[in-house]
């Protein structure tokens, strides 16, 4: 399902090159649930972006679903992320005063899809983001921490996306919701979602089935658990 | 589909932010109004100024009495006794091109009624007045060629000397009034004209002329001659033919020297106007200041919206929202501010035109440029600002945009 060949990535600042991904290779199958993991300054979250089609490599390839990725231009990486991926990012970026239902229509918008399957889907959405009955209505401003990273997560679940992409999800939640999470994320996994997990703790990927480490821009282990 | 999804995200993120939107469209609604209410009264003001000039009369020349001169000092203009009725009678059938001429002797005096006294005008001409002047009757008639023949001690008011000595809407026809020593008996009340900037119709009492030449004043001097031409365009060759007649019977050589004075009214008409102009100009430059404001207001307004909503915009873009259908929707949320604060601000500018007519009693007259102009200046510099921003911030990568603090 992703396929990986030797991806590298440069950012250019002035006169400085910065060399974030130096040949970076793997595949990831559906149905698998991959962390990945590494310090700060390793490359993950620039890995995470070109994952995300949300910026492309300098060099190599990126195969998701059979597709090229890496040459394609702005509009039509709009349309990979929002079949394809579904992301849940460490600061849950809600829309700001805004319903938990429309937060996660977001990605319906400018659709064909009718308003009522589009408020169907997302909460069926919800309901396996693990997300409590009766909230549909709250404000974003006014939920907690995991329940706003459960509307994150039903946001990202709502195009039925090939992978879900979350970066440092749990990031900003204490231990026990930092659980909550990571479990809802297991969850879904076992229901068949294929699951790609950034962190830099070893303990939030150990939840996953197989961690891949990266460091200086390179993988450094790749081992199922 | 699009297009309602458009409508609906623009309705919800203005009214998720309704203290933003408010502020913004308070910014355009005042510099809109502004700009309409300031243009309005400068405009109702010219108008009015030219109307009440049209009123003394129309194609109207004024000839007045010229400074007396004695060994060195100047009276003044108008203070000269040199215009007397002979000139008239000369000017009426030597002249080319006069509609209809009335010569007038003029001065106030305390003028008393049972009881009721006031110190007004006193004008002493001809029935020909009328036609000169636009004026008309009320009640009664004016006097006549056989009561000026003889001398007749009749009068006429106008509606304002009336009320002063009579009080309101009342009938005195048939009563006398005393003017010096002399009972009138008051013939006719004219109509309403309203004041004409100069001398007020409607606060005077008009007699024969040579009823006051032989009973009030005593002496043959004129006050003005008042002249109307046929049409507007004989006006100047009616002015130049009036200017050579009197200057040889004055025995003058020097146009310089001439001891009368013409005016024209359309000299003053174009006086006038550059006046008012001027005071149009002086207004509409503090509604453009107002307006600059307002504009510099909505450019913060906006700026500041849109940079606060750059991680929303990577947001947008990160769940494959298309760059057209984001630069879509923040240009139909510019639009729509800018609607909602042209039209507000419009119908309130047009309303205090309105409020400042009625109640401080100003002419005002919305004029469609200065709508045109505010509400264009209002919606460009909203759209501009709502627009350029976020098209930009949608051109970020989805990244930065996210990371955008």
């Amino acid at each position: 399902m992703i396929e990986c060949k030797n991806l590298t990535k440069t950012y250019r600042n002035g006169d400085v090159e910065t060399q974030a991904l130096r040949g970076v290779s793997f595949h990831i199958k559906k149905g698998e649930f991959v962390a990945i993991i590494g310090p700060s300054g390793s490359g993950k979250s620039t890995l995470m972006s070109i994952l995300g089609a949300l910026d492309t490599p300098t060099g190599g390839t990126y195969f998701l679903d059979d597709r090229e990725v890496s040459t394609l231009d702005d509009d039509e990486l709009s349309e990979v992320r929002h079949k394809k991926i579904g992301f849940v990012f460490q600061s849950f970026n809600l829309l700001p005063r805004t319903t938990v239902l429309r937060n996660v229509m977001l990605p319906l918008l400018y659709t064909d899809t009718s308003e009522k399957e589009r408020e169907a889907r997302a909460i069926e959405a919800l309901r396996y983001a693990g997300m409590e009955e009766g909230k549909l209505y709250s404000l974003s401003n006014q939920l907690s921490g995991g329940q706003m990273q459960r509307v994150a997560i039903a946001r990202a679940l709502i195009n039925r996306p090939a992978i879900i992409l979350a970066d440092e999800p749990t990031g900003n939640l204490d231990t026990k919701t930092s659980q909550v999470v990571m479990r809802t994320f297991q969850k879904l996994n076992s229901e068949g979602h294929t699951i790609i997990l950034i962190t830099h703790e070893m303990e939030i990927a150990q939840y996953a089935k197989r961690i891949i480490s990266i460091r200086d821009g390179l993988i450094e282990k790749d081992i199922f658990v | 589909m699009i297009i309602t999804d458009i409508l609906k995200e623009v309705f919800w993120s203005l009214s998720a932010n309704k203290m933003r939107s408010g502020l913004t469209v308070l910014g355009i609604v005042i510099g809109i109004a502004s700009v309409i209410t300031m243009v309005s009264i400068g405009q109702g003001a010219k108008t009015s100024i030219e109307a009440n000039i049209e009123a003394i009369g129309s194609n109207l020349i004024i000839i007045t009495p010229g400074a007396q001169r004695g060994a060195a000092v100047s009276q003044g203009r108008g203070s000269a006794q040199t215009l007397i009725a002979d000139d008239a009678t000369a000017i009426r059938s030597e002249v080319q091109g006069i509609k209809a001429l009335a010569p007038d002797t003029s001065r106030r005096y305390q003028i008393t009624a049972k009881g009721k006294n006031t110190n007004t005008q006193v004008i002493g001409t001809v029935p020909e007045y009328l036609t000169v002047r636009n004026i008309s009757m009320d009640i009664g008639s004016f006097f006549n060629e056989r009561q000026i023949k003889t001398s007749e001690k009749v009068a006429v008011l106008g509606p304002s000397a009336r009320d002063d000595l009579f009080g309101i809407h009342a009938n005195p026809v048939g009563q006398t009034i005393r003017i010096g020593s002399s009972d009138f008996a008051i013939i006719g009340i004219t109509k309403t004209k309203g004041g004409s900037g100069f001398s007020n119709p409607d606060n005077a009492v008009y007699v024969p002329i040579t009823t006051v030449q032989h009973f009030l004043s005593g002496d043959e001097f004129l006050s003005s001659i008042s002249v109307a031409a046929k049409d507007q365009g004989s006006m100047l060759a009616v002015q130049q033919q009036i200017e050579t007649l009197l200057l040889r019977r004055h025995n003058i050589t020097d146009k310089t020297q001439a001891d009368f004075s013409i005016l024209n009214q359309n000299d003053i008409i174009s006086t006038a106007s550059s006046i008012t102009g001027t005071f149009t100009i002086l207004l509409s430059s503090i509604a453009g200041i107002s307006l600059l404001v307002g504009g510099i207001g909505i450019m913060n307004m906006m700026l500041t919206t849109v940079t606060e909503r750059t991680r929303e915009i990577g947001l947008r873009k990160a769940v494959g929202v298309k760059k057209r259908y984001i630069n879509l929707q923040f240009l139909a949320e510019a639009i729509m501010l800018t609607v909602i604060g042209g039209v507000v601000g419009v119908v309130l500018g047009w309303l205090a035109s309105l409020a400042v007519s009625r109640f401080a009693g100003l002419t005002t007259e919305v004029a469609l440029s200065s709508v045109v102009m505010a509400f264009g200046v209002a919606a460009a510099v909203g759209i501009i600002f709502g627009f350029y921003p976020a098209r930009r911030a949608a051109n970020l990568s989805p990244i930065e945009a996210l990371r955008y603090e």
